[in-house]
Protein backbone atom coordinates (compact mmCIF):
# COMPACT_ATOMS: atom_id res chain seq x y z
CA UNK A 1 0.00 0.00 0.00
CA UNK A 2 0.94 3.42 -0.86
CA UNK A 3 2.97 5.86 1.99
CA UNK A 4 1.84 9.24 2.76
CA UNK A 5 4.30 11.07 4.86
CA UNK A 6 5.76 8.09 6.07
CA UNK A 7 2.57 6.70 6.78
CA UNK A 8 1.02 3.38 5.05
CA UNK A 9 -2.41 3.42 4.27
CA UNK A 10 -4.56 0.46 4.58
CA UNK A 11 -6.64 0.55 1.51
CA UNK A 12 -6.41 2.68 -1.93
CA UNK A 13 -9.83 3.72 -1.29
CA UNK A 14 -10.13 7.03 0.52
CA UNK A 15 -14.02 7.57 1.46
CA UNK A 16 -15.66 10.71 3.25
CA UNK A 17 -17.91 10.83 5.68
CA UNK A 18 -20.67 13.17 4.78
CA UNK A 19 -24.33 13.18 3.18
CA UNK A 20 -25.10 9.26 4.00
CA UNK A 21 -28.81 8.85 4.70
CA UNK A 22 -27.74 7.98 8.51
CA UNK A 23 -24.92 7.02 10.68
CA UNK A 24 -25.39 3.53 10.38
CA UNK A 25 -25.12 3.76 6.79
CA UNK A 26 -21.82 5.45 7.05
CA UNK A 27 -20.43 3.28 9.47
CA UNK A 28 -21.19 -0.08 6.97
CA UNK A 29 -20.57 1.85 4.07
CA UNK A 30 -16.44 2.10 5.57
CA UNK A 31 -16.85 -1.47 6.44
CA UNK A 32 -17.76 -3.03 3.40
CA UNK A 33 -15.33 -0.34 1.71
CA UNK A 34 -12.43 -1.53 3.62
CA UNK A 35 -11.34 2.12 3.56
CA UNK A 36 -8.57 3.09 5.72
CA UNK A 37 -8.84 6.71 5.75
CA UNK A 38 -11.84 8.83 6.04
CA UNK A 39 -12.54 12.79 5.46
CA UNK A 40 -13.90 14.94 8.19
CA UNK A 41 -14.60 18.49 8.61
CA UNK A 42 -15.61 20.95 10.98
CA UNK A 43 -18.46 23.12 11.63
CA UNK A 44 -19.81 25.75 13.93
CA UNK A 45 -21.23 24.35 17.26
CA UNK A 46 -23.55 26.24 19.75
CA UNK A 47 -23.18 25.35 23.55
CA UNK A 48 -24.49 21.90 24.68
CA UNK A 49 -25.05 20.71 20.97
CA UNK A 50 -23.14 17.64 21.33
CA UNK A 51 -23.03 16.82 17.75
CA UNK A 52 -19.49 17.17 17.03
CA UNK A 53 -18.78 14.61 19.82
CA UNK A 54 -21.63 12.61 18.44
CA UNK A 55 -19.73 12.41 15.31
CA UNK A 56 -16.18 12.09 17.08
CA UNK A 57 -17.20 9.16 18.38
CA UNK A 58 -18.33 7.48 15.42
CA UNK A 59 -15.35 8.13 13.51
CA UNK A 60 -12.99 6.75 16.48
CA UNK A 61 -15.11 3.18 16.40
CA UNK A 62 -14.43 2.91 12.20
CA UNK A 63 -10.74 2.77 13.09
CA UNK A 64 -9.48 4.77 10.51
CA UNK A 65 -7.00 7.54 9.72
CA UNK A 66 -8.81 10.77 9.86
CA UNK A 67 -7.97 13.37 7.09
CA UNK A 68 -9.83 16.73 8.38
CA UNK A 69 -10.30 19.38 5.07
CA UNK A 70 -10.93 23.43 4.76
CA UNK A 71 -13.55 22.34 2.78
CA UNK A 72 -15.87 25.80 1.76
CA UNK A 73 -12.63 28.04 1.98
CA UNK A 74 -12.34 30.44 -0.41
CA UNK A 75 -9.34 32.64 1.38
CA UNK A 76 -5.87 32.05 2.52
CA UNK A 77 -6.57 32.99 5.69
CA UNK A 78 -9.88 31.16 6.23
CA UNK A 79 -7.82 28.02 4.92
CA UNK A 80 -5.03 28.43 7.51
CA UNK A 81 -7.18 29.04 10.30
CA UNK A 82 -9.63 26.27 9.88
CA UNK A 83 -6.28 23.87 8.98
CA UNK A 84 -4.97 25.17 12.45
CA UNK A 85 -8.40 24.21 14.45
CA UNK A 86 -8.52 21.03 13.09
CA UNK A 87 -5.67 19.97 14.12
CA UNK A 88 -6.44 20.67 17.45
CA UNK A 89 -9.81 18.83 17.12
CA UNK A 90 -8.22 15.81 15.31
CA UNK A 91 -4.94 15.86 16.60
CA UNK A 92 -3.26 15.03 13.12
CA UNK A 93 -1.30 17.09 11.12
CA UNK A 94 -2.98 15.86 8.38
CA UNK A 95 -4.83 18.45 6.15
CA UNK A 96 -6.51 18.10 3.08
CA UNK A 97 -5.95 21.64 1.92
CA UNK A 98 -8.77 22.85 -0.33
CA UNK A 99 -9.02 26.70 -1.18
CA UNK A 100 -11.81 27.51 -3.40
CA UNK A 101 -11.55 29.86 -6.41
CA UNK A 102 -14.82 29.36 -7.93
CA UNK A 103 -18.18 29.17 -6.85
CA UNK A 104 -20.00 27.54 -9.34
CA UNK A 105 -16.97 24.70 -10.23
CA UNK A 106 -15.54 24.66 -6.95
CA UNK A 107 -12.75 24.81 -8.77
CA UNK A 108 -8.96 25.25 -6.52
CA UNK A 109 -7.97 28.93 -6.66
CA UNK A 110 -4.10 27.76 -7.29
CA UNK A 111 -2.31 30.94 -6.20
CA UNK A 112 -4.03 30.80 -2.94
CA UNK A 113 -3.82 27.20 -2.73
CA UNK A 114 0.05 27.32 -3.28
CA UNK A 115 0.50 30.74 -0.40
CA UNK A 116 -1.71 28.40 1.97
CA UNK A 117 0.33 25.43 1.38
CA UNK A 118 3.33 27.05 2.25
CA UNK A 119 2.14 28.63 5.09
CA UNK A 120 0.56 25.46 6.89
CA UNK A 121 3.76 23.01 5.63
CA UNK A 122 6.54 25.41 7.40
CA UNK A 123 3.61 25.30 10.02
CA UNK A 124 3.93 21.41 10.54
CA UNK A 125 1.30 20.59 8.30
CA UNK A 126 1.30 17.42 6.06
CA UNK A 127 -0.97 18.85 3.24
CA UNK A 128 -2.49 17.07 0.61
CA UNK A 129 -3.46 20.06 -1.36
CA UNK A 130 -7.17 19.61 -3.68
CA UNK A 131 -5.89 20.54 -7.10
CA UNK A 132 -6.25 20.15 -10.65
CA UNK A 133 -4.25 18.18 -13.01
CA UNK A 134 -2.06 21.33 -13.98
CA UNK A 135 1.34 20.55 -14.19
CA UNK A 136 3.13 24.24 -13.03
CA UNK A 137 0.66 24.26 -10.47
CA UNK A 138 1.42 20.61 -9.36
CA UNK A 139 5.41 21.54 -9.80
CA UNK A 140 4.78 24.73 -7.03
CA UNK A 141 2.56 23.12 -4.57
CA UNK A 142 5.76 19.99 -4.33
CA UNK A 143 8.26 23.11 -4.00
CA UNK A 144 5.88 24.62 -1.38
CA UNK A 145 6.54 21.39 0.67
CA UNK A 146 3.52 19.22 -0.08
CA UNK A 147 4.63 15.23 -0.38
CA UNK A 148 1.33 14.05 -1.56
CA UNK A 149 -1.01 15.58 -4.90
CA UNK A 150 -4.69 15.27 -4.77
CA UNK A 151 -5.82 16.45 -8.59
CA UNK A 152 -9.73 15.88 -9.40
CA UNK A 153 -11.18 13.46 -11.70
CA UNK A 154 -14.06 16.29 -12.25
CA UNK A 155 -15.59 18.61 -9.82
CA UNK A 156 -16.83 17.88 -6.99
CA UNK A 157 -19.83 16.27 -6.52
CA UNK A 158 -20.76 15.91 -10.25
CA UNK A 159 -19.86 12.27 -10.99
CA UNK A 160 -18.30 13.14 -14.17
CA UNK A 161 -15.46 10.61 -13.94
CA UNK A 162 -11.76 11.56 -15.48
CA UNK A 163 -12.55 14.45 -17.40
CA UNK A 164 -8.73 15.43 -18.53
CA UNK A 165 -7.06 12.02 -19.06
CA UNK A 166 -4.53 13.55 -21.21
CA UNK A 167 -3.64 16.22 -18.34
CA UNK A 168 -3.47 13.43 -15.56
CA UNK A 169 -1.49 10.82 -17.66
CA UNK A 170 1.06 13.65 -18.34
CA UNK A 171 0.89 14.65 -14.30
CA UNK A 172 1.38 10.83 -13.80
CA UNK A 173 3.97 10.48 -16.07
CA UNK A 174 6.15 14.28 -15.04
CA UNK A 175 5.89 13.13 -11.31
CA UNK A 176 6.44 9.30 -10.87
CA UNK A 177 7.51 9.09 -7.34
CA UNK A 178 4.54 11.55 -6.26
CA UNK A 179 2.01 9.61 -4.12
CA UNK A 180 -1.23 11.01 -6.11
CA UNK A 181 -4.87 10.43 -4.75
CA UNK A 182 -7.34 11.18 -7.34
CA UNK A 183 -9.79 13.20 -5.37
CA UNK A 184 -13.54 14.16 -6.74
CA UNK A 185 -15.86 13.54 -9.70
CA UNK A 186 -15.85 10.18 -9.46
CA UNK A 187 -19.45 8.60 -9.91
CA UNK A 188 -18.60 4.94 -10.66
CA UNK A 189 -16.54 2.65 -10.28
CA UNK A 190 -15.27 2.04 -13.11
CA UNK A 191 -13.74 5.50 -13.02
CA UNK A 192 -12.04 4.84 -10.28
CA UNK A 193 -10.72 1.51 -11.70
CA UNK A 194 -9.73 3.64 -14.50
CA UNK A 195 -7.37 5.87 -12.04
CA UNK A 196 -5.88 2.93 -10.70
CA UNK A 197 -4.87 1.87 -14.26
CA UNK A 198 -3.03 4.81 -15.05
CA UNK A 199 -1.25 4.60 -11.82
CA UNK A 200 -2.81 6.54 -9.35
CA UNK A 201 -2.02 5.60 -5.77
CA UNK A 202 -5.49 6.09 -4.52
CA UNK A 203 -8.62 7.47 -5.30
CA UNK A 204 -10.93 9.56 -2.89
CA UNK A 205 -14.68 9.95 -2.91
CA UNK A 206 -18.19 10.73 -1.22
CA UNK A 207 -20.96 11.64 -3.09
CA UNK A 208 -21.01 8.90 -5.70
CA UNK A 209 -21.21 6.16 -2.39
CA UNK A 210 -23.42 8.53 -0.05
CA UNK A 211 -25.46 9.23 -2.69
CA UNK A 212 -26.15 6.06 -4.08
CA UNK A 213 -29.42 3.97 -3.65
CA UNK A 214 -27.14 1.46 -1.65
CA UNK A 215 -24.27 3.10 0.14
CA UNK A 216 -22.60 0.37 1.44
CA UNK A 217 -22.90 -2.00 -1.60
CA UNK A 218 -21.58 0.67 -3.59
CA UNK A 219 -18.84 1.49 -1.25
CA UNK A 220 -18.27 -2.63 -2.32
CA UNK A 221 -18.34 -1.69 -5.21
CA UNK A 222 -15.43 1.03 -5.88
CA UNK A 223 -13.52 -1.04 -3.39
CA UNK A 224 -13.25 -4.31 -5.87
CA UNK A 225 -12.93 -1.50 -9.05
CA UNK A 226 -10.01 -0.32 -7.01
CA UNK A 227 -8.60 -3.75 -6.39
CA UNK A 228 -9.21 -4.88 -10.07
CA UNK A 229 -7.38 -1.34 -11.33
CA UNK A 230 -4.34 -2.12 -9.19
CA UNK A 231 -4.47 -5.71 -10.72
CA UNK A 232 -4.55 -4.34 -13.74
CA UNK A 233 -1.67 -2.04 -13.62
CA UNK A 234 1.17 -4.24 -12.09
CA UNK A 235 -0.18 -6.95 -14.39
CA UNK A 236 1.27 -4.75 -17.31
CA UNK A 237 -1.29 -4.03 -19.97
CA UNK A 238 -0.98 -4.17 -23.85
CA UNK A 239 -0.26 -1.61 -25.58
CA UNK A 240 -3.65 -0.62 -28.00
CA UNK A 241 -3.02 -0.73 -31.72
CA UNK A 242 -5.49 0.73 -34.10
CA UNK A 243 -5.33 -2.83 -36.90
CA UNK A 244 -7.11 -5.74 -35.58
CA UNK A 245 -4.43 -8.93 -34.90
CA UNK A 246 -6.24 -12.35 -34.95
CA UNK A 247 -5.81 -14.26 -31.58
CA UNK A 248 -6.64 -17.14 -32.58
CA UNK A 249 -4.09 -18.85 -34.72
CA UNK A 250 -4.01 -18.45 -38.30
CA UNK A 251 -1.68 -21.54 -39.12
CA UNK A 252 -3.69 -24.96 -39.19
CA UNK A 253 -7.29 -23.55 -40.20
CA UNK A 254 -8.93 -25.54 -42.36
CA UNK A 255 -9.11 -24.52 -45.52
CA UNK A 256 -12.98 -24.73 -46.64
CA UNK A 257 -14.61 -23.62 -49.65
CA UNK B 1 -19.81 44.16 26.21
CA UNK B 2 -21.25 42.86 22.38
CA UNK B 3 -19.35 40.48 20.51
CA UNK B 4 -20.29 38.17 18.02
CA UNK B 5 -20.24 33.77 17.99
CA UNK B 6 -20.89 32.22 15.51
CA UNK B 7 -21.92 34.93 13.37
CA UNK B 8 -24.70 35.78 16.15
CA UNK B 9 -24.69 39.19 17.96
CA UNK B 10 -24.11 38.20 21.74
CA UNK B 11 -23.83 40.13 25.11
CA UNK B 12 -21.18 38.60 26.78
CA UNK B 13 -20.31 39.94 30.92
CA UNK B 14 -17.09 38.16 31.18
CA UNK B 15 -13.68 38.20 30.27
CA UNK B 16 -11.63 35.35 28.62
CA UNK B 17 -12.33 33.16 26.10
CA UNK B 18 -12.66 30.53 28.48
CA UNK B 19 -15.54 32.32 30.09
CA UNK B 20 -17.41 32.49 27.30
CA UNK B 21 -17.27 28.56 26.31
CA UNK B 22 -18.45 28.21 30.16
CA UNK B 23 -21.33 30.77 29.89
CA UNK B 24 -22.20 29.15 26.54
CA UNK B 25 -22.44 25.76 27.75
CA UNK B 26 -19.50 24.17 26.04
CA UNK B 27 -18.19 22.84 29.35
CA UNK B 28 -15.14 19.86 27.98
CA UNK B 29 -16.73 19.44 24.67
CA UNK B 30 -15.00 18.86 22.04
CA UNK B 31 -14.67 22.49 20.60
CA UNK B 32 -11.77 24.52 18.56
CA UNK B 33 -11.80 28.75 18.60
CA UNK B 34 -10.76 31.36 16.52
CA UNK B 35 -10.79 35.00 17.38
CA UNK B 36 -11.58 37.60 14.87
CA UNK B 37 -10.17 35.03 12.56
CA UNK B 38 -7.21 34.05 13.96
CA UNK B 39 -6.77 30.70 15.86
CA UNK B 40 -6.90 30.69 19.36
CA UNK B 41 -5.44 27.06 20.86
CA UNK B 42 -6.95 25.55 23.71
CA UNK B 43 -4.35 26.10 25.98
CA UNK B 44 -4.42 30.30 25.51
CA UNK B 45 -7.96 30.23 26.26
CA UNK B 46 -7.66 30.97 29.74
CA UNK B 47 -5.46 33.99 29.28
CA UNK B 48 -7.11 35.47 25.51
CA UNK B 49 -9.15 38.31 26.91
CA UNK B 50 -12.31 39.16 25.06
CA UNK B 51 -12.68 42.74 23.41
CA UNK B 52 -16.07 44.60 22.87
CA UNK B 53 -16.38 43.84 18.46
CA UNK B 54 -14.76 40.80 18.74
CA UNK B 55 -15.45 37.72 15.98
CA UNK B 56 -15.14 34.33 18.11
CA UNK B 57 -15.70 31.13 15.83
CA UNK B 58 -16.58 27.86 17.90
CA UNK B 59 -16.17 24.62 15.88
CA UNK B 60 -16.34 21.12 16.42
CA UNK B 61 -15.95 18.28 14.32
CA UNK B 62 -18.50 17.15 11.40
CA UNK B 63 -19.31 15.56 8.43
CA UNK B 64 -16.46 16.13 5.49
CA UNK B 65 -15.52 15.16 1.92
Amino acid sequence: MPFFYGTEIASRLMLGTAQYPSPAILADAFKRSGAGVATVSIRREAGGERAGQDFWDLIRDLNVQVLPNTAGCHSVREAVTTAQMARELFDTRWIKLEVIGHADTLQPDPFGLVEAARILTEDGFQVFPYCTEDLVLCDRLLSAGCGVLMPWGAPIGTGLGLNNIYGLRSLRAHFPDVPMVIDAGLGLPSQAAQAMEMGFDAVLLNTAVAKAGDPAAMAEGFAKAVEAGTLARRADPMEPRDMAAPSTPVLGKAFLE
Amino acid sequence: MKIVVNGDPTEFDGTTLTDLLKVLGHGTAKVATAVNEAFVAAAARDTHTLEPGDRVEIVAPRQGG
